[in-house]
C-alpha cells in the first residue's frame, strides 16, 4: 500500500527526468528548491551566518526534541544539539544536496553525535564521495529528491500510530536490526521505492561519467 | 570491476544510519557501503526516512543563550579529525580500524593469518588471510558473523563471494568458506559473539587467540 502511494504518479515523473535531464540553473523563486536547502548552500558556499541562523531556528528545537527522545537528559541534549550545530557549520562542505536532503543529512550527524558521546568512541563512517570542484548544481535532481522526501513524508504522516511508531523506534535507534527484521514489511516497504529511484538515479549518474 | 551481488540486509542498514549496530558490524557496514553503490543509496534513504522522522519530532524549546553560545564558536579554530583514505584493498573504515597503520599479521596456522582490529565483549573484527584452496577452518557461530571479502574470493555452501560481497552467517549456519584459486583472499570478519573453531585450534586455547 505504502509502495503504491510513492510509486505510482512519482515513478513516471522521474524517469521523464531521468530521459531529459537537462542541467538547469538553480531556481530563485522560494518556490522552488525548499528553504532549507538554500540556506544549507549558503552556509556552505558562502559562510552566510543569517542563513545559519535560519537553520538553528529550524532544527534546534527538533533536534533537541529528537535526542530527548532517543534518551538524553535536557541538559545533555542541548549539549548535543551545539555540538551538532557546529558540525554542520564545520562540514557544510560535504553537504551534496544531490545525493542528500538537509533534514536527512542533520538526521545522520546527530545520530553519529549521540552515539560517539554514548559509547565514547567513534561512529564508523563510509568514505565521502567526492563531488568535482566546481560542478553545477543540478536543479532537476535537487527538486527530485525534495520531492521524493516530502512524499515519504506523506507517507509517514498516513501510517497507523502504531507502525508509526516501530518507525520512530527504529530511527531513534531503540530497536535492533533483528528487531527491525521482525517488523515485517513495515518500515522497510516504505522506502523500497526511493531505493529504486535512487538506483535509477545511480545508474544515470554513472552512465553520465562514462561518457 | 565484478558487480557486487552480497549485500546490507535493509534492516541491518536501517540499523546501522541509527546507530544501533554493534562496533564491530558498524565498521564492516561502513566498509562495505564504501565500495557498494547500491548500499550507498540504500543508506541515504534510510537517512531520509530519519529525516523525516526528525522533521516531525515534536520541538522543545531551546535555552535562550544557545544560539549566542554556539555563534560565539563559529570562528573558533577548529582541527577536524583525521579522515582515512582507502589504501589499497582497504577501505577508509578498515583504515580507520586500522588506524593507519600496515596490518600486523599473526599466523593461526595452515597459512591462515590475522590482525584482530577491534574485540571486546560485544564483539569482534578482524582482517583474515586465506591462501588460495585453504579452508577458513570449520566453525560454527554462537551469534552472527559478516565477513567482507576486500582481496581475492571465497567459496562455501551458499555460494560465492568476490571483492565487495558480504556473507551474512547466524548459528544455524556451518559453513566451510574455501579460498578459491589466485590471489589470497582477504576479508573484514565481524562477530557479536566468540567463534567456535572446530579443527584448527582446540576450544580451550581460543581465549589465547581471541577467536
Amino acid at each position: 500500500m505504502i509502495t503504491q502511494i510513492l510509486d505510482s504518479p512519482y515513478a513516471a515523473r522521474r524517469s521523464n527526468v531521468v530521459q531529459t535531464h537537462e542541467r538547469m540553473p538553480v531556481p530563485k523563486s522560494n518556490t522552488e528548491i525548499s528553504q532549507q536547502t538554500r540556506w544549507m548552500i549558503a552556509v556552505r558556499d558562502n559562510r552566510d551566518r543569517n542563513a545559519f541562523a535560519a537553520l538553528f531556528d529550524h532544527f534546534a528545537p527538533r533536534l533537541k526534541g529528537f535526542i530527548i527522545r532517543a534518551g538524553a537528559s535536557a541538559h545533555q541534549a542541548e549539549e548535543i544539539v551545539q555540538d551538532v550545530m557546529l558540525t554542520i557549520w564545520r562540514k557544510a562542505a560535504q553537504f551534496d544536496p544531490h545525493r542528500a536532503q538537509v533534514s536527512a543529512w542533520v538526521y545522520q550527524i546527530a545520530r553519529n553525535r549521540q552515539i560517539d558521546i554514548a559509547r565514547k568512541e567513534n561512529r564508523p563512517t563510509p568514505e565521502e564521495l567526492k563531488e568535482e570542484p566546481g560542478t553545477e548544481p543540478d536543479a532537476s535532481q535537487i527538486l527530485g529528491l525534495e520531492q521524493e522526501a516530502r512524499q515519504l513524508r506523506q507517507a509517514l504522516a498516513a501510517l497507523k500510530p502504531e507502525q508509526r511508531e516501530i518507525i520512530e523506534q527504529a530511527y531513534l535507534g531503540e530497536l535492533t536490526h533483528q528487531e527491525i527484521s521482525a517488523q515485517t514489511g513495515l518500515p522497510l516497504g516504505t522506502i523500497k521505492s526511493r531505493i529504486r529511484l535512487g538506483l535509477e538515479r545511480l545508474r544515470h549518474e554513472l552512465k553520465d561519467l562514462k561518457q | 570491476m565484478s558487480a557486487i551481488s552480497h549485500h546490507v540486509p535493509d534492516a541491518m542498514l536501517a540499523a546501522y544510519a541509527a546507530g544501533n549496530l554493534p562496533h564491530a558490524f558498524a565498521v564492516t557496514v561502513a566498509s562495505h557501503v564504501s565500495l557498494c553503490g547500491q548500499c550507498r543509496v540504500a543508506l541515504g534513504a534510510h537517512q531520509a526516512v530519519g529525516g523525516a522522522v526528525l522533521e516531525d519530532t515534536p520541538v522543545v524549546a531551546v535555552s535562550s543563550s544557545l544560539k549566542d553560545d554556539i555563534f560565539a564558536q563559529l570562528d573558533a579554530p577548529f582541527t577536524p579529525e583525521p579522515v582515512h583514505e582507502r589504501n589499497g584493498i582497504f577501505p577508509g573504515p578498515v583504515m580507520e580500524a586500522l588506524k593507519g597503520r600496515e596490518p600486523q599479521w599473526k599466523t593461526l596456522g595452515m597459512g591462515v593469518r590475522q590482525d584482530i582490529l577491534s574485540a571486546d565483549t560485544n564483539g569482534s573484527v578482524r582482517l583474515l588471510y586465506i591462501p588460495p584452496g585453504q579452508a577458513v577452518p570449520d566453525h560454527s557461530h554462537n551469534g552472527l558473523e559478516l565477513t567482507l571479502v576486500l582481496q581475492g574470493s571465497f567459496s562455501d555452501e551458499t555460494g560465492r563471494f568476490g571483492v565487495g560481497d558480504l556473507e551474512i552467517a547466524d548459528e544455524h549456519l556451518e559453513h566451510t568458506p574455501v579460498a578459491d584459486d589466485g590471489a589470497p583472499c582477504i576479508c573484514l570478519a565481524a562477530t557479536d559473539a566468540r567463534l567456535r573453531f572446530r579443527a584448527l585450534v582446540p576450544r580451550l586455547l581460543q581465549p589465547l587467540f581471541r577467536i
